[in-house]
């Protein structure tokens, strides 16, 4: 069993504390939360051993790994310590409010040899996984032009003041929405390592962004666009999607479905010449226990075997992490 | 149960395979007037339960409903709650015990504020009993025999080992409603581990089965163990399995399995509906033949 603890039971810590709850290979130690209300009935109803300090916890729970999932700002330091204290981590997304913090946290887990995982869960999307193979392996020719997009209805009225208004916190649709976007342009293409220049405009919030909208530069030399507005009340839920053509084809594909299109008869397998579409059950596997999303329960399922040593520990490591960060300050240093 | 039940995920645009596909569904459902005209439609193909999610909208429907008692005489619906979309947004903007100022009702924050935080943790369950009869508050005077906890909140309870809550949904609803909890879930064999538990025998369970182990978390073959031993009444949902499945092959999966009680389908056009409907009921006469 591995003793996992989590610091930040709110709404997405309480999403990890639950699938990781049902993992026949996780014992939960400790959970910490500063709010009162939340460790009170986490402790009566479940009965995890709730601290208010996360260094206290750990120095008493003493867990292989913790999940890390407070507002952003905090993620350095406790990651830091963690580190510090041989622990493997899982942070949430986006992994620090700059990269030199980032960076930092990058080398010290590798130098400490710590699993290390970040919570971009889009990269446990059968569609997107799909789509980055497809890159990978030439089927869609020399990238040509891409569009990365993210819409929502996170912020569609004027709000009262959280920690996502406030831009030191890590507030902002960059930092907390486009971040996604960028994260997987980044894994599919290459590292987004220039901005042509970038829009980040207000709507409805006073002190942070609402939208972003970039022509930016990868690592590799093509080109692309970054559209994403979290205020945008047309749709239910974030719909993420990513669009890229290339010399030999084309693809558009969101979280559900992938379509491709290919010029000439040099597909895939399962595939043919023209337009293709796939969805994303047939390409998602089965997880053991589902809450909202496979990815979710898959993600923390290959944490957990990374730290068990059965995977690599090679998907959204912080080194990516550490990069995401990197574009996003490049966007922004570009729209002033 | 009736043994073809009617959703409404169609009507809230939610499409679990295409985005473009919910968004010309919430073109089409934008007035109320529509969704009457398709559950109209059911009702004409013999379907008589409407399970739907505490939706704003649904509110408006069962105005209709209950201006119409004739009409309606043996329209019965399954509410299935929260629509957590709801309680998720208001936490972002409140925070907790903001979005629990503004979603439960009454006279409980004169409480709440003269015991302070401590109140609100020793009363969780009240707390979720008042949550419940808010959400219960738009189905007055309307016939609902069974109130479906929805799935992402029966299976982060799950999850969070919280079965003291999961049963006392289940004493709330009988005591308050006259009515039997139903549990929509994607852990079907996990959770009725824990409702059997808890002292529930036979509950109802609304879960994803169909023949291409889409959200059956544990895989098919022990769904379909589970099954055959019946220790649940059990209401398939997601039968054409997120659309992997031509409906033909789906619906002769599901009706030909043992003890699946219902099955829940949702159709925006007449001709789905009926084909449906026919499809089911063609299945369960052959299997009667074989019997
Ligand atoms: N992967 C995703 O799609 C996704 C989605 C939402 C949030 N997130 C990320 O998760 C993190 C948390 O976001 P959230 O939406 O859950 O926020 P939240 O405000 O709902 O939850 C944060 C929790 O941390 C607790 N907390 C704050 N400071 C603490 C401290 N010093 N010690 C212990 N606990 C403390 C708070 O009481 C609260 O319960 C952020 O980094 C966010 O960007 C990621």
């Amino acid at each position: 069993m591995l003793k996992v603890a989590l610091i930040g039971a709110g709404k997405m810590g309480i999403s990890h504390l639950s699938i990781l709850g049902a993992h026949p290979d996780v014992e939960i130690v400790g959970v910490c939360d500063t709010s009162k209300i939340v460790s009170d009935v986490l402790e009566k109803y479940s009965g995890f051993s709730c601290y208010t300090d996360y260094l206290k916890m750990v120095d008493t729970t003493k867990p292989d790994a913790v999940f890390v999932a407070v507002p952003t700002k905090f993620h350095y330091k406790m990651v830091k310590d963690l580190l510090d204290r041989n622990i493997h981590v899982f942070s949430e997304k986006p992994f620090c409010l700059n990269p030199t913090e980032s960076n930092e946290l990058f080398l010290l887990a590798k130098k400490k040899g710590l699993v290390n995982q970040v919570g971009y869960h889009n990269k446990f999307v059968g569609t997107f996984q799909e789509v980055k193979k497809l890159v990978k392996e030439g089927f869609i020719g020399e990238p040509q032009h891409f569009l990365g997009e993210a819409y929502g209805p996170v912020v569609i009225k004027k709000k009262s003041e959280t920690w996502r208004s406030d831009p030191n916190e890590g507030g902002g649709c960059l930092m907390d929405y486009a971040s996604h976007v960028i994260d997987l342009i980044n894994d599919i293409l290459s590292p987004i390592n220039s901005c042509k220049g970038a829009m980040l405009k207000s709507i409805y919030s006073k002190q942070v962004d609402d939208a972003v909208y970039a022509l930016v530069g990868i690592e590799s030399g093509t080109t692309g666009v970054i559209s994403v507005n979290w205020s945008d009340e047309t749709y239910r839920k974030m719909s993420t999607s990513v669009t890229i053509i290339g010399s030999k084809g084309k693809i558009v594909s969101d979280a559900n479905e992938l379509k491709v299109y290919f010029k000439s008869d040099e597909h895939p397998k399962g595939y043919s010449k023209g337009w293709n579409v796939k969805y994303v059950t047939d390409l998602t596997e089965e997880v053991n226990f589902y809450l909202r999303g496979e990815e979710y329960s898959s993600q923390i399922d290959y944490f957990v075997k990374a730290v068990q040593g059965e995977v690599p520990n090679t998907v959204n490591t912080f080194e990516s992490a550490w990069k995401t960060d990197l574009s996003i300050s490049i966007i922004k240093n570009n729209s002033k | 149960m009736e043994r073809i039940l009617f959703g409404d995920n169609q009507f809230f645009a939610v499409n679990h395979i295409s985005d473009e596909k919910s968004r010309a569904q919430a073109i089409k459902f934008k007035d109320d007037s529509a969704i009457i005209k398709v559950l109209d439609d059911a009702m004409a193909a013999g379907i008589n339960t409407f399970m739907c999610t505490t939706h704003d909208r649904i509110a408006n429907i069962c105005d209709v409903i209950r201006d119409n008692p004739k009409k309606y005489k043996d329209f019965k619906i399954y509410p299935c709650m929260p629509y957590a979309h709801k309680y998720a947004n208001a936490v972002t903007e409140l925070g907790i015990v903001g979005t629990l100022k503004q979603y439960v009702p009454g006279n409980f924050f004169g409480s709440l504020f003269k015991g302070g935080v401590a109140y609100i943790n020793k009363d969780f369950i009240s707390i979720m009993e008042l949550l419940v009869d808010a959400e219960m508050k738009m189905f007055k005077g309307i016939n609902t025999p069974v109130i479906f906890l929805q799935n992402v909140i029966t299976d982060l309870l799950l999850g969070l080992g919280m079965n003291e809550l999961l049963i006392a949904f289940a004493k709330h609803v009988e005591s308050k409603y006259n009515a039997e909890a139903g549990f929509i879930t994607m852990n079907l064999p996990k959770l009725l581990s824990v409702l059997e538990e808890g002292g529930i025998k036979n509950p109802i369970i609304c879960a994803s089965i169909n023949k291409v182990n889409f959200r059956m978390s544990g895989g098919k073959e022990l769904y379909e163990e589970v099954l055959k031993q019946g220790r649940c009444r059990v209401i398939a949902m997601q039968v054409l399995g997120g659309g992997a499945i031509p409906p033909k092959e789906a619906l002769e999966y599901v009706a030909n399995l043992p003890n699946v009680e219902s099955i829940l389908f949702g159709a925006s056009s007449k001709q789905n509906i009926q084909n449906t409907v026919e499809t089911i009921k063609y299945h369960d006469n052959q299997r009667v033949l074989v019997e």
